[in-house]
């Protein structure tokens, strides 16, 4: 694994400099074993764009997403908040996010609480990287002549309308995108959100992440495609219960952008 | 002279007994908490053009909606007419508006067309919900009522249209034969073929033409009467539930005020909240908790089932389903208002919309995902209702899944959701 240097909000600040961007993390990227991977890819693509961007470290906190999903609305803005005081405090104007659920979080509910920032997924930012000729990952040799299909995540897709940025980095590859029958605004939930990522799911007489891991396994894909840490987990339980792991990956964009590249 | 006098007395009871039920259900619906939906404007004129006017969302499901549209724009179009059948019947004269000449014979010509086309597409949804089963229709809150409306909404309006099209018949008929009062005028494509089955004895004619225009009329007053108690007023509600419809992104939930002065009163001492914050309940437990956009999308949903069908948690087998939270929603309310009727504005039946209609069960079903907004026809938002009753649950009643409780509790001890220590945030740089 290479080495990262990452340097914090409170490194800049002390250097007297300014980041172009903020890097939030999220508590799955921070802590999820699997979700850990795509942290790292996203700080590599940004490490290789040679963008100046920071993380929070250790001053960063959950934006409070799954308790306002929940119900829990004081504890949502206490976090938020608190949050907003150390985001204000360094002066962020732009920040990146692999988690659609911080993402959406983030760009739309905390204006209403003081902390107005321009928000992108990284999906976005790979996109921008792309379009703007600096990316290119069309040569990937690991990704030639497969077969890929891609899980639009709620949060990203129908909350916030970005269905084709994610697309954009698998269309650049030489390998086929199949779509499945639920996707864009139809697409299907892989469970998670709403703060059922934290809890049994209700009686019934399936999981919701079985059903859609079926729906994209139906397809025969080499790989499924993600861009959310929850998602990821929830296709992947699905994927190994199916006892596919070994002909099926599930990777997250930012993670197929560095493979393509032997980044990772 | 006794028939005109008849008439505009049925119409004028009809009118008037329409006019007071949709007052009563515009009661209902502004016992709703306020919200200011009056933003944007020019973007929610185009939003009622494109999803009510245009029915942009119907098209979703082909078959569905090209009969719909069907249904929708011949029930629009063949109204031209009741204008002049109001006028005949109030002046005794008949077919008024013939000095059109061309123009008439061509709107006749169109209106039958039309009227076969609402005819056969009427019959296809009573095969597609009676015969063939569709899934969409069926559910637990689908059983009795509901049922029947739908069923009576379409035999209400194949016998208009068959009325309708026996009457242009026998008219055509009676303008043949030269009969004084039937002035020659229209043109009847599809009656004509009707025609032939008809007797050719003129009094017979007459009493069929008069029979068949008495029934088509005060069959549509009729008609007009039902549609407040039935699903049918979508056909009125969804101009306004779509102006009025959520123009944020779809992810984006409210941020409590309520909330924010208690919070901001906690991080700060010296904050004084606003004099005008009145705390009261934090979310929902009965209808009026709601705000009136809510109630009013209660009483705009078709009962389609295009929100339920599309649920994850429904498809699944869970109970929720997001059809259900609309009906739910209005029938208590329409509980609620009888009780105003009857025993005035304070009576507390005990009864709340939580527990006695939605269940915690259900409730915590809902992945947010927002397949049911997105599908909905006419915009409604069963996701804000299901937020709202969540809200109540874990802030009033502290009744939450324990899983649920412990994630609270991480948040609020390590900021993170999962019990892990936050000096071990930065741990993925090196692993
Ligand atoms: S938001 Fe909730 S109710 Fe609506 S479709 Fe998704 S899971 Fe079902
Ligand atoms: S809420 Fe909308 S989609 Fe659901 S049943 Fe009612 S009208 Fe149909």
């Amino acid at each position: 694994m290479n080495q990262l240097h990452i340097k914090t909000m409170a490194d800049y600040m002390a250097a007297g400099e300014e980041p172009e961007i903020l890097f939030w993390v999220g508590c799955a990227g921070s802590f999820d074993e699997r979700a850990q991977k795509i942290t790292r890819a996203v700080a590599t693509i940004l490490t290789n764009m040679g963008i100046k961007f920071a993380i929070l470290g250790t001053e960063e906190s959950c934006t409070g997403d799954p308790a306002k999903r929940a119900g829990n609305e004081f504890l949502f803005q206490m976090m938020a908040m608190t949050n907003i005081e150390v985001l204000n405090a360094y002066n962020i104007k732009k920040i990146v996010t692999a988690c659609p659920h911080c993402f959406n979080t983030l760009k739309n509910e905390y204006p209403g609480l003081g902390g107005t920032y321009e928000v992108i997924h990284h999906s976005q930012l790979i996109q921008q990287l792309i379009d703007e000729g600096k990316l290119k990952i069309e040569n990937g040799e690991a990704f030639k002549g497969k077969k890929i299909t891609y899980h639009d995540p709620c949060y990203l897709g129908r909350a916030n309308g970005v269905y084709e940025a994610p697309r954009a980095v698998i269309e650049q590859l030489d390998a086929e995108l199949t779509e499945m029958k639920r996707c864009r605004t139809n697409g299907l939930c892989c469970g998670a959100g709403g703060a059922q990522m934290f809890k049994e799911p209700e009686k019934g007489n399936k999981d919701i992440n079985i059903e859609r891991t079926e729906e994209a396994l139906a397809l025969k894909p080499d790989v499924i495609a993600v861009s959310c840490p929850f998602c990821m987990t929830m296709i992947r339980d699905g994927v190994k219960l199916a006892e596919k792991e070994t002909e099926v990956q599930v990777l997250d964009i930012a993670e197929i952008a560095t493979k393509a590249n032997g980044w990772s | 002279m006794l028939a005109q006098l008849l008439f505009v007395l049925i119409s004028a009871a009809a009118i008037w007994l329409f006019a007071r039920n949709v007052k009563k259900i515009r009661r209902n619906i502004l016992l709703g908490k306020d919200i200011d939906r009056s933003d944007a404007p020019a973007e929610r004129w185009k939003t009622m053009a494109m999803v009510a006017l245009g029915q942009s969302k119907m098209m979703k499901r082909p078959v569905a909606g090209f009969f719909h549209i069907l249904i929708y724009v011949g029930f629009v179009i063949i109204n031209i007419e009741v204008l002049e059948i109001v006028i005949d019947g109030i002046f005794g004269s008949h077919r008024i508006l013939s000095f059109a000449g061309g123009l008439y014979n061509f709107l006749i010509g169109s209106f039958e067309v039309l009227a076969l086309g609402v005819l056969s597409a009427c019959i296809i949804f009573l095969i597609r919900r009676n015969i063939i089963h569709l899934k969409r229709f069926s559910g637990t809150e689908m059983k009795g009522w509901p049922v029947s409306d739908a069923n009576y909404i379409l035999i209400a309006e194949i016998l208009l249209m068959t009325a309708f099209l026996t009457m242009n018949a026998a008219d055509y008929k009676l303008q043949a034969l030269g009969v004084s009062h039937y002035v020659k005028a229209g043109s009847f494509p599809i009656s004509a073929a009707l025609a032939s089955i008809l007797p050719d004895n003129i009094t017979a004619l007459e009493v069929i033409e008069r029979v068949c225009w008495w029934f088509h009329i005060v069959g549509i007053f009729a008609f007009l009467n039902y549609i407040p108690y039935s699903k049918h007023f979508h056909i009125l509600l969804a101009f306004p539930n779509t102006w009025y419809s959520n123009l944020n992104n779809k992810g984006k939930l409210t941020n409590m005020a309520s909330v924010t002065n208690e919070v901001k009163a906690m991080l700060d001492p010296s904050f004084t909240p606003p004099a005008d914050a009145t705390p009261g309940r934090f979310g929902a437990k009965d209808v009026t908790d709601l705000t009136w956009v809510n109630l009013m999308n209660a009483y705009s949903c078709t009962e389609c089932g295009r929100c339920t069908s599309n649920c994850p948690a429904n498809m699944t087998g869970k109970l929720l389903s997001p059809r259900k939270i609309m009906m739910d929603t209005r029938d208590r309310l329409e509980e609620v208002g009888n009780n105003i009727d009857k025993h005035g504005k304070d009576y507390q039946d005990g009864k709340t919309l939580l527990g006695d209609y939605i269940t915690a069960e259900e409730l915590w079903a809902c992945t947010t995902c927002n397949a049911c907004t997105e599908s909905c026809p006419v915009n409604i938002d069963p996701l804000s209702i299901i937020v709202e009753l969540r809200r109540y649950l874990v802030m009033e009643e502290s009744n939450a899944p324990a899983s649920i409780n412990n994630m609270f509790g991480n948040i609020e001890n390590n900021q993170a959701p999962w019990k892990y220590s936050p000096t071990d945030r930065i741990n993925w740089i090196n692993q």
